[in-house]
């Protein structure tokens, strides 16, 4: 089964919930898809066996064959060739290129224009003790996040179950890391920005057809903001975590939740039952 | 060419620091500038500005490509030479393209055979020129799920330069979106300061360092700001000796304090509400912010 823990604003807890949640399963494997700040690794403190270079196909122009016809440049979309023609010149602008592939496509000249990989990132595999870690990450300046979580996605074990912890946002790499799961969690906070940025992400998880629910990061037993929205919106609320400086302080150590509450162990267990619950349901 | 308004974007990296808290905040008290939200994918600081929209427009961000199924012969090229995963057979056997994962870069068109597919621009978002009692605000709302982040936040930006000039103000203030991609990259750009919000937390730390190496590449002078000092006292002097071995300047540190998840609770910054000390810390890094800008 895999579960992606996603959440719309930053900061609500993903990273809290999933790392905790993964450490509440059995046969279990925690990913890391938060490329632009992924986290899990401060809590779990895997140790890494494994690295592999996350690369992306470039074009490399060889002027000695290129006629500087300019069909390169005039195809790409992202403005990522500029051809002077009268100078013989070329130019490639990497940040801007999207690895398409279709400069080389449109190239009428043998050898004059060649995708060479460039090394946009990496991905770790790792233990926690009997947890399995993987873990994704953007080389600074990189624009774009998605194309490193597809890539990351090849070597999710089949036969485990899973944790994704998704980044930020609502836009494509959230899209992305969620996709072929069996269920959203979604992690919130009773804020007006918690439950805006949840109201945005449930538009956009609904479109899915994946089943999900909420878990409450920080809640105050007196607020009940996001539970009026969930039963608006029939929305089942899995779990909540309490808010405590407590619980604030261990975190800024790297203490997982599921270890600095009392009943932290029985929180997450109940999460995943009720997830487990959910996904037999709905199949 | 005239004169371009001193851009102060708030950065954290980690998400939910305190960027749109204490940028709300600024707002409040900083004159002579325009507001900008360039958090475009989970836009929060309307709540707690609450704009009046004075003028809104479309947003076309990517094409994405279409499939004439009646040109279509099945030939499943376009699948197989797409590279983002975006073109797959549907159960009536129909290619179809999936609007998320579409990135427009149009090679379909040029590799399908029978001229059966186009690009079509779409609509991915909205930008708003609003009114707020503390000045303009631009602001922008990406569709859930859609991508182009960055030239939204691009777009906004050079709306607020547009209405600095016409109103002659030299400030804009932005609160930017979490992250270090694409989105964060169109929002530092052009920008003279970038205050970062940090927290006394080993995430917070991690993630700082990584916004830090961003803004240095594109040149931007960062501060620090330490929100929930009072967590970690420990973590709190790591991130003092780390400023300071790389000579950047902190120029707040505001205490962990309930006071202020009870005020956001009501859509009130912690300087309007009783919230002492994080105030007084507050109104400590707006003036030091006006002077730098």
């Amino acid at each position: 089964m895999w579960i992606t823990v996603a959440s719309g604003k930053g900061g609500t807890g993903k990273t809290t919930v999933s790392v905790s949640l993964a450490l509440a399963m059995e046969n279990a494997v925690y990913v890391d898809a938060d490329v632009e700040e992924p986290n899990g690794a401060i809590f779990l403190k895997p140790l890494i066996e494994k690295e592999i270079p996350y690369t992306e196909l470039i074009p490399e122009i060889h002027t000695d064959k290129c006629t500087f016809c300019g069909k390169c440049a005039d195809a790409c979309v992202y403005k990522a060739i500029v051809i002077l023609k009268p100078l013989r010149k070329a130019m490639f602008f990497p940040q801007l290129c999207h690895s398409c592939g279709l400069c080389a496509y449109v190239c009428p000249v043998k050898d004059a224009l060649i995708e060479v990989p460039k090394e946009k990132g990496e991905i770790r595999f790792g233990h926690s003790e009997k947890l399995q870690f993987i873990e994704g990450i953007l080389n600074l300046g990189e624009a774009s996040a998605t194309p490193l979580i597809r890539g990351m996605k090849q070597y999710i074990p089949k036969d485990k179950n899973v944790v994704i912890d998704a980044p930020p946002g609502t836009s494509c790499p959230v899209v992305e890391a969620t996709e072929d799961s069996d269920f959203i969690l979604l992690v919130t906070e009773p804020t007006p920005f918690g439950l805006n940025d949840l109201q945005l992400t449930v538009s956009a998880v609904r479109e899915m057809n994946i089943p999900f629910g909420i878990a409450i990061n920080k809640a105050e037993e007196k607020s009940t903001l996001i539970e009026d929205y969930a039963e608006r919106e029939q929305i089942p609320i899995l779990g909540k975590i309490p808010f405590e400086r407590k619980i604030a302080e261990q975190y800024s150590k790297g203490v997982p939740v599921i270890y600095s509450l009392d009943n932290g162990k029985e929180i997450f267990a109940e999460i995943y039952t009720k997830i487990r619950g959910m996904v037999k349901n709905e199949k | 060419m005239k004169n371009r308004a001193n851009e102060i974007v708030i950065l954290s990296g980690k998400g939910g620091t305190g960027k749109t808290t204490l940028t709300a905040s600024l707002s409040k008290i900083i004159k002579n500038k325009v507001i900008v939200d360039a958090d475009v994918d989970a836009s929060d600081l309307f709540i707690l500005l609450n704009p009046e929209v004075k003028k809104q427009e479309k947003f076309r961000g990517k094409s994405v490509a279409v499939i004439n199924q009646e040109k279509c012969t099945h030939c499943g090229l376009c699948e197989e030479y797409c590279r983002f995963d975006a073109i797959h057979q549907d159960k009536e056997g129909n290619f179809t393209v999936n609007f998320y994962k579409c990135d427009g870069c149009a090679l379909c068109t040029y590799v399908c055979p029978v001229g059966a597919i186009k690009m079509n621009e779409e609509i991915v978002g909205d930008w708003y020129i609003s009114k707020t009692e503390f000045g303009d605000m631009v602001h922008a709302r990406l569709i859930p799920g859609a991508e182009n982040s960055g030239n939204l936040v691009t777009m906004v930006k050079h709306q607020a330069q547009l209405m600095a000039g016409e109103k002659g103000l030299n400030r804009i203030i932005i609160d930017g979106p979490p992250g270090t991609g694409c989105p964060v990259i169109s929002s530092l750009s052009g920008a003279k300061y970038a205050i970062i919000v940090t927290e006394p937390t080993l995430s917070g730390i991690h993630d700082l360092d990584r916004i830090l190496k961003i803004a240095e590449q594109f040149k931007v002078v960062p501060k620090i700001v330490i929100n929930k000092s009072s967590l970690n006292n420990e973590n709190v002097s790591r991130i003092e000796k780390f400023a300071e071995d790389n000579n950047i300047e902190i120029i707040g540190r505001i205490p962990f304090d309930k006071c202020v998840v009870k005020n956001l609770e009501k859509k009130l910054t912690p300087v309007e509400g009783n919230c002492g000390e994080v105030k007084a810390e507050i109104e400590k890094i707006a003036k030091f912010t006006e002077s730098i800008f």
